[in-house]
């Protein structure tokens, strides 16, 4: 709790930000705006206006600020219009509705969850193989470090069309990319955590003459627990992010990427700055059930006070 | 070869670890018999090898020559046989576990039958006097009832030899001499058969039937001492003219371990 107050100061520093942004950001639309409704605007003509930056112009027409705020087609939307629009999509349609955020949100989060499990699954596997046989220590790791430099917006698209054309289409092939995302942090994080035992914890349980199953399930693997929850948190958002990108580059009709290349390609910023911000509230909202989730467990593991 | 009556019998044991910077002789030629019964305690100074020895017992660490037994077989055997509870340098529970789930972890790997964990648990607190402790996470307790339920852990499964490696070497003077008193209780009432390395003369000598005294650069045994103190030992034995004279030889020992570089 004693964060709150300095997460909201930053808050209010990038909504000041956001606020004084727009007014130059959409001066000029604006201006040229109230022209047309003859309306008298300093100077006179597009092109002389086009001379001068937008917080100049703004100086000049002080009484044309305000409707920068409320400009349809903005540049840059307002905090209070993006709110506006989420609240329309989210709260005020149908969910069944094709403009629905929440609609959206489904397809997008479907794909996510189920890719992120495949990821964790396949990442804590491949963990437990890295620490237990050095063969997949030497092959598989520089495998899945190098499989996270192959850049995701050059792979997604050939993934989707090759499974697409394979008559596999929607929820699975997203999933793949969630998952070719969210695997590596896990394992990453589960290696590091299997191995995190002592050499004095392991030599305890050889003078019980401990098999290596025992010691896994007794002592590597609860070992592991907080390493595993470190990265469950970076593997929901990487998922969310896969997920997304995954929808933009194939002409996905549904999900938050769709909805942000629809809003773009078809003029209307604030479609993309809804969605935008939707996904960003969907990925903070499972990090913090993540994070709720790791509080609970390692307290019950009475690893809560560390 | 051994006798029965020994529980550790070693001859001309050698340990050469190859290091970068050439072989350490950890060990050379180490004779030593322990009998059933006796509270032996290996002291010397760092890279004297005492902790390397108590490690070949325990088959942590294998000798590169000579001979060596636990029970009468191969330290191998012994451990597998589960035939000692080792006590290590730090408490080393695991912090998701419980002080009886701790307790209970060599029980439930070597198959302890669940009926009889309650019972042992409950003895073996008792004998470290912890307890009611057995619901508490380890960080709620302090460094020396950690320790002590690291001691009460190594008895929980009836071994007959306790190897304890400087197990109160990170705790100050106070809680030492507690524990080093509580320690020869539970020795007295257990009839264990302990090898304890250490580095505090006053301690070796407060607990021991035999001190064995040793030195590095190659790590040898230079003295064993038998005690001549009663087996019944208050605290203020230490003041003793008797005590003095083997805290005396102990030091004298040592002295001449290091004399030789």
């Amino acid at each position: 709790m004693k964060s709150v107050i300095p997460v909201l100061t930053v808050v209010v520093a990038i909504l000041g930000f956001w606020l004084l942004a727009v007014i130059p950001m959409n001066m000029h639309l604006v201006a040229d705006q109230a022209q047309r409704e003859g309306m008298l605007v300093e100077p006179d003509t597009p092109a002389v206006r086009q001379e001068i930056g937008g917080i100049g112009l703004a100086l000049r027409n002080p009484d044309l600020i305000p409707l920068t705020y409320q400009f349809k087609r903005p540049r840059l939307p307002s905090p209070q219009q993006v709110a506006g629009e989420m609240f329309d999509t989210i709260f005020a349609k149908k969910v069944t509705s094709k403009r629905s955020l929440v609609y959206h949100g489904w397809v997008t989060l479907a794909p996510t969850l189920l890719g992120f499990a495949i990821g964790t699954g396949l990442g804590i596997l491949l963990a437990v193989g890295i620490v237990y046989s050095r063969v997949m220590d030497r092959s598989v790791m520089p495998w899945a470090i190098v499989s996270q430099t192959i850049p995701i917006l050059a792979l997604a698209p050939m993934v989707i069309v090759v499974l697409g054309s394979m008559g596999i289409q929607g929820l699975f092939p997203k999933s793949l990319i969630a998952a070719y995302l969210s695997f590596f942090p896990v394992v990453v994080g589960m290696v590091k955590g299997l191995r995190s035992p002592s050499a004095m914890q392991l030599d305890l349980l050889r003078t019980y003459n401990a098999s290596d199953t025992q010691s896994f399930w007794a002592l590597r693997l609860p070992a592991s627990a907080p390493y595993l929850f470190a990265s469950l948190k970076i593997g929901i958002s990487a998922s969310l992010v896969g997920t997304i990108v995954a929808e933009l580059p194939t002409g996905a009709r549904a999900g938050f990427g769709a909805r942000m290349l629809v809003g773009d390609q078809y003029g209307q910023p604030l479609v993309s700055w809804a969605a935008l911000f939707a996904a960003a509230l969907t990925a903070a909202a499972l990090v913090g059930l993540f994070s709720a989730i790791e509080r609970v467990t390692l307290r019950r593991m009475g690893m809560g006070a560390a | 070869m051994s006798d029965l009556q020994n529980v550790i019998s070693a001859r001309g044991l050698d340990l050469t670890f190859q290091t970068n910077d050439g072989p350490v002789h950890a060990l050379k030629g180490v004779d030593l018999d322990i009998k059933q019964g006796d509270f032996v305690s290996f002291i010397g100074p760092s890279g004297c090898g005492k902790t390397t020895f108590l490690r070949v017992m325990a088959d942590l660490e294998q000798p590169t020559g000579g001979e060596i037994t636990v029970n009468g077989v191969s330290p191998r055997a012994a451990r597998e046989a589960r035939a000692y509870g080792y006590v290590f340098q730090g408490a080393g529970l695991y912090p998701w576990r419980t002080i009886g789930g701790n307790i209970r972890l060599p029980l439930e790997i070597m198959g302890v039958p669940k009926a009889e964990h309650a019972d042992r648990v409950a003895r073996v607190l008792e004998l470290v006097e912890l307890s009611g402790f057995e619901n508490k996470f380890p960080w709620q307790l302090s460094g020396g009832m950690q320790q002590r339920a690291s001691i009460a852990r190594a008895l929980s499964f009836n071994a007959d030899l306790l190897l304890m490696d400087e197990p109160f070497g990170a705790l100050d003077e106070i809680v030492r001499d507690h524990l080093n008193e509580q320690l020869l209780k539970l020795w007295e009432r257990t009839e264990k058969t302990i090898a304890f390395v250490t580095h505090s003369i006053p301690e070796a000598v407060y607990l021991s039937t035999k001190i064995v005294v040793m030195s590095p650069r190659p790590g040898r045994i230079t003295d064993v001492i038998e005690s001549t103190l009663p087996k019944e030992r208050p605290l203020e034995i230490r003041e003793t003219p008797e005590f003095l004279a083997i805290a005396h030889r102990v030091r004298e020992g040592l002295r001449a371990g290091h004399a030789d570089e």
